[in-house]
């Protein structure tokens, strides 16, 4: 692994919390590496084990689920 | 230009072109026009051409049929306190700096500093009753009602933003958390550490470094004296000079505090016809209070006018929807700038350019600020044109302009589901403004994801359901009547129902309330008149038997009297079962002759004045079943209700020597003046503490009391004709109605509200209301408040005569369900039934969050819109060029 290693994320965001969380992060002017990728839920409830096995199998270094 | 951030209380500065606060509404930027140098250069500049500089105030004449005054009121301003140093001395600030200094959005971005050298302070002191409870260095009397429990809460909050173990102290006369559950709050800031110092505050000096000494006089007398890093002065509310000033425009009375003047039993009601009044304009109160006031004059005006409901609505058309079903996809994109705020930072022809490459897109344009009302209407125009089947934005978020960007789908004769957003703003350029290549390419992939996800939805079908025009109420106290009283004034037929043969519940044993006013007169009144309506029908002697459906459209089975059973059914219910008088173990109460509870006298001076009269000395006991392990809350009404009975008492006969035993005098808001009054009687009040209880005894002559009197740290003891004991109000033995409604109770057994600030009458549950003792205890004006407040809401909900339901719910497909039940437990709201073996969600209760769908082991439920395929299509689109994720 090299020093300058990114990891890529794949999120998936609760529409009532997370996603809103990542908005106000935008609202705040946070700053974050661009290298994550949302998906919106209505719920985490709605994320089933299957999709962070295919999050992780399709390349991507790490799936968040956040609810 | 630089002004004071009044907002911050001057502790940082803004922009003369300013949003005043980050939850305005609307969010707009204003122009402070005293601080503006007027050059106009905001005008030229905005690029949405948003900015009138030559904007002046306009007067616009509104025909209304009822008004109702919520201007609140201002804080105390402690300047005028020389003890304090407060004009002086920047470390010494009001509980509303410090609130600006603890938020998030405040002058130090929630950072714990003091205003005198930005320094962490270690020990911080809040000084109580600064402008309340006060009449020697300002004009308010009253208690403020609502510093205790904040001064508790910035405690425990600073205490958590603290890095370095943070000393708190509160000095304080008598320590008013009564309200529902704040006593547990004040148990825990206890155990937090936070120190509780009863005292009376003499000076606060500065001491070196910024400090400041604070000298006190304890319980005992004794002169300490403590130094702090940071002194917070909890100031009263207090009516401002504009608020006094609009009151007398509008010919409205105020009392001898400022405040508007209602009477205890119609508590939103004003001295003038139409005008109503909610929150601390009527009198010092905290948040859930003024919700629930609001509440009340929304319902006291909709009473007034629910003839004219609806007569000045204008009905919206809603075009057909165009059928797509045979339709290939054909995606229409538009790509926003934002002005500045995406097209700064992302490239925007770019994301428009690459989109026109991507499958399914027919059509790809880029707007300066799509959400404009002119690009609204030209983009449900090109969606006809252009024969587009599925829309995407790449803007900003769906959480605010999703729902715009739905009806401009819906004025183009599209269904509203086929559309989905590319958050290129929040979650993009305005978190990688450093990175505009990055930043681009990520904007490329969202609308990519979107794309994809677009061509593979479905239009949903929502449906309208009539909503039954009729309320259920439970209960016939103060509360429950007053509550069926409001919904059949708002034009909706009621059944009243009760458990007793008799209306009225614990008021019935009450007299007067402490304001003089007689209760039995006004129940008889408020009963006549229930009886008199012809849109209520009363059931006394009844019981609920069976209840079940849902929002708009409930079924009741109900048994009356020795009538049979019958099924009632109705859009709204609400609870209204009131509360019971604790029956005490303490103090010899049943076994010894002359003890007694205060609803207990309150009937004896009524039935017997002369016995009562013919006392000598009175001891009153308070806190007895409230306030300790066992029933840890207070019970709110019971020090007034002593004040009351002591001061009637003592106008039976003056020369009556009367006691009351108190832990804290919760006197709150404008009732602090009765225990003035009572003072100044002769009535004696004396502290005990929970671990050192007074102890009533009896012998042949009669009752004494030993209690530790608190100055003089030594047991007292007095002879008493009669010990009044002030038992706990408790909650009434709800559990079976509770389990069978499926509604939520405290621990002790009073119901629980959806939000205890935000929403004080709403059950969770939608469609099921709640009011009154069964709330929380509270005297008969505040449940009056809340019985309307419950009645406007219940109201509100029936008005819209039917609700929608469908689009984002669960579906179960029978055929592969096999009834496991797992959907049942996963169900957060507890929708899904298993009906002959399969499970059934119903739709106009499924709130469409998908947990039932992720868990159901034989994949038999989906739900719409976010099938697996339409939700995993975004990361099979991300995959095709996952190299863009670099």
């Amino acid at each position: 692994m090299s020093d300058n290693f990114e990891p890529r994320a794949l999120a998936f965001l609760c529409n009532w919390c997370s996603y809103a969380g990542a908005d106000l992060a935008g609202v705040s002017r946070f700053q974050y590496p661009p290298t994550i990728r949302v998906l919106r839920t209505m719920c985490s409830g709605r994320v089933e084990p299957l999709y962070i096995t295919e999050g992780l199998k399709s390349g991507f270094d790490g799936v968040f689920v956040f609810g | 230009m630089r002004a004071a951030n009044e907002y911050n209380c001057g502790l940082d500065d803004r922009a003369a072109a300013y949003i005043p606060y980050t939850q305005a509404v609307p969010m707009v930027f204003s122009i402070d026009h005293e601080a503006c140098i007027g050059c106009g250069l905001c005008e030229k500049v905005c690029l949405a051409g948003a900015v009138f500089y030559a904007d002046a105030p306009r007067i616009t004449e509104l025909e209304v049929g009822a008004v109702v005054l919520a201007t609140g009121t201002g804080v105390f301003d402690p300047s005028r306190f020389d003890t304090y140093d407060y004009a002086n001395h920047p470390n010494v600030i009001s509980s509303l700096e410090f609130e600006r200094i603890l938020s998030a959005s405040g002058p130090y971005r929630g950072h714990l500093m003091r205003p005198y050298d930005l320094e962490e302070p270690k020990k911080i002191a809040w000084l109580q009753c600064v402008g309340s409870r006060d009449l020697s260095h300002c004009d308010n009397p009253y208690c403020s009602g609502v510093c205790c429990m904040y001064a508790v809460k910035e405690a425990v909050i600073s205490k958590e933003h603290s890095h370095s173990g943070l000393d708190t102290a509160i000095f304080f006369m008598d320590m008013r958390t009564y309200g529902k559950d704040f006593e547990k709050y004040y148990l825990r800031a206890q155990d937090q550490g936070v120190r509780f110092i009863r005292s009376r505050v003499h000076t606060v000096e500065p001491a070196e470094g910024g400090d400041l000494r604070i000298s006190y006089v304890d319980e005992a007398g004794q002169l300490n004296s403590e130094v702090f890093n940071l002194v917070v002065l909890s100031v009263g509310l207090e009516v401002g000079a504009e608020s006094v000033e609009l009151a007398k425009r509008l010919d409205i009375d105020l009392n001898k505090n400022r405040f508007v003047d209602t009477d205890c039993f119609t508590p939103v009601t004003t001295s003038r016809p139409g005008f109503y009044v909610c929150g601390t304009m009527q009198g010092p109160k905290d948040i859930p209070q003024s919700v629930m006031e609001a509440s009340a004059a929304a319902c006291a005006c909709s009473s007034t006018m629910s003839e004219l409901r609806w007569s000045v609505a204008k009905v919206k058309e809603i075009r057909s929807e165009k059928d797509i079903s045979i339709e290939k996809p054909r995606v229409g994109v538009f790509v926003c700038r934002c002005g500045i705020n995406i097209a700064g930072v992302v490239d925007v022809p770019a994301v428009r350019e690459y989109s026109k490459s991507l499958p399914n897109v027919v059509y790809v344009e880029e707007n300066l600020y799509t959400c404009s009302q002119d690009t609204q209407v030209k983009m449900a125009q090109v969606i006809e044109e252009q024969g587009i089947n599925r829309v995407v934005v790449a803007s900003c978020t769906p959480r605010t302009h999703e729902g715009l960007f739905q009806e401009t789908l819906m004025n183009a004769g599209l269904n509203k589901y086929l559309f989905e957003m590319a958050n290129i703003r929040n979650q993009d350029s305005w978190c990688h403004s450093n990175d505009k290549v990055r930043a681009t390419a990520k904007a490329k992939d969202l609308v990519r994801m979107a794309i994809a996800r677009a061509s593979l939805l479905d239009p949903l079908a929502e449906k309208k359901l009539d909503i039954v025009q009729s309320g259920l109420v439970i209960g016939g106290g103060v509360a429950g009547l007053t509550a069926a009283l409001g919904l059949a004034e708002q034009g909706f037929d009621v059944v009243l129902v009760e458990k007793e043969k008799e209306l009225g519940g614990l008021s019935r044993r009450i007299a007067h309330t402490i304001e003089g006013k007689d209760v039995g007169e006004f129940l008889d009144g408020l009963i006549e008149e229930v009886r008199g309506n012809s849109r209520i029908e009363l059931l006394t002697d009844a019981r609920i038997t069976g209840f079940s459906g849902y929002k708009g459209n409930f079924l009741t089975e109900i048994q009356a009297g020795g009538a049979p059973e019958r099924q009632i059914s109705h859009g709204v219910t609400i609870l209204a079962t009131g509360a019971r008088e604790y029956q005490p173990k303490e103090f010899g109460y049943g076994e010894k002759p002359g003890v007694m509870t205060q609803l207990q006298l309150d009937e004896l001076v009524t039935k017997e004045p002369a016995t009562a009269a013919a006392w000598n000395q009175v001891v009153m006991i308070q806190c007895v079943g409230s306030r300790n392990d066992e029933n840890p809350n207070c019970s709110r009404v019971c020090c007034q209700t002593a004040v009351k009975h002591a001061r009637e008492l003592k106008k039976l006969n003056p020369e009556m020597d009367i006691l009351v035993l108190y832990r804290d005098m919760r006197m709150y808001g404008q009732l602090e003046e009765f225990y003035t009054q009572a003072r100044r009687e002769g009535i004696i009040f004396a502290r005990f503490d929970l671990e050192n209880q007074p102890v009533v005894d009896s012998n042949g002559a009669g009752l004494s009391v030993v209690f530790t009197d608190h100055v003089l740290r030594r047991p007292v003891k007095v002879v008493a004709d009669a010990v009044v004991l002030s038992a706990a109000t408790l909650a009434a033995q709800n559990g079976p109605l509770a389990s069978m409604l499926k509604i939520q109770s405290s621990p002790d057994g009073f119901f629980m509200e959806a939000h205890v600030k935000l929403r004080p009458v709403d059950f969770a549950a939608e469609g099921l209301f709640l009011c009154g003792t069964a709330h929380s205890p509270k005297l008969i004006s505040e449940s009056i408040s809340q019985a309307m407040a419950a009645a406007s809401r219940a109201g509100a909900f029936l008005a819209a005569t039917d609700q929608t339901i469908g689009g984002v719910v669960a579906q179960v497909n029978p055929e592969l369900c096999a009834g496991c039940l797992v959907c049942v437990r996963a169900c957060p709201y507890h929708v899904p039934q298993i009906i002959n073996s399969v499970s059934n969600i119903n739709e106009a209760l499924c709130q469409g969050c998908g947990t039932c769908v992720s868990e159901c082991p034989a994949k038999a439920i989906t739900l719409a819109n976010y099938s697996d395929d339409q939700i995993m299509v975004k990361v099979e689109a991300l995959l095709e060029e996952l190299e863009n994720v670099m």
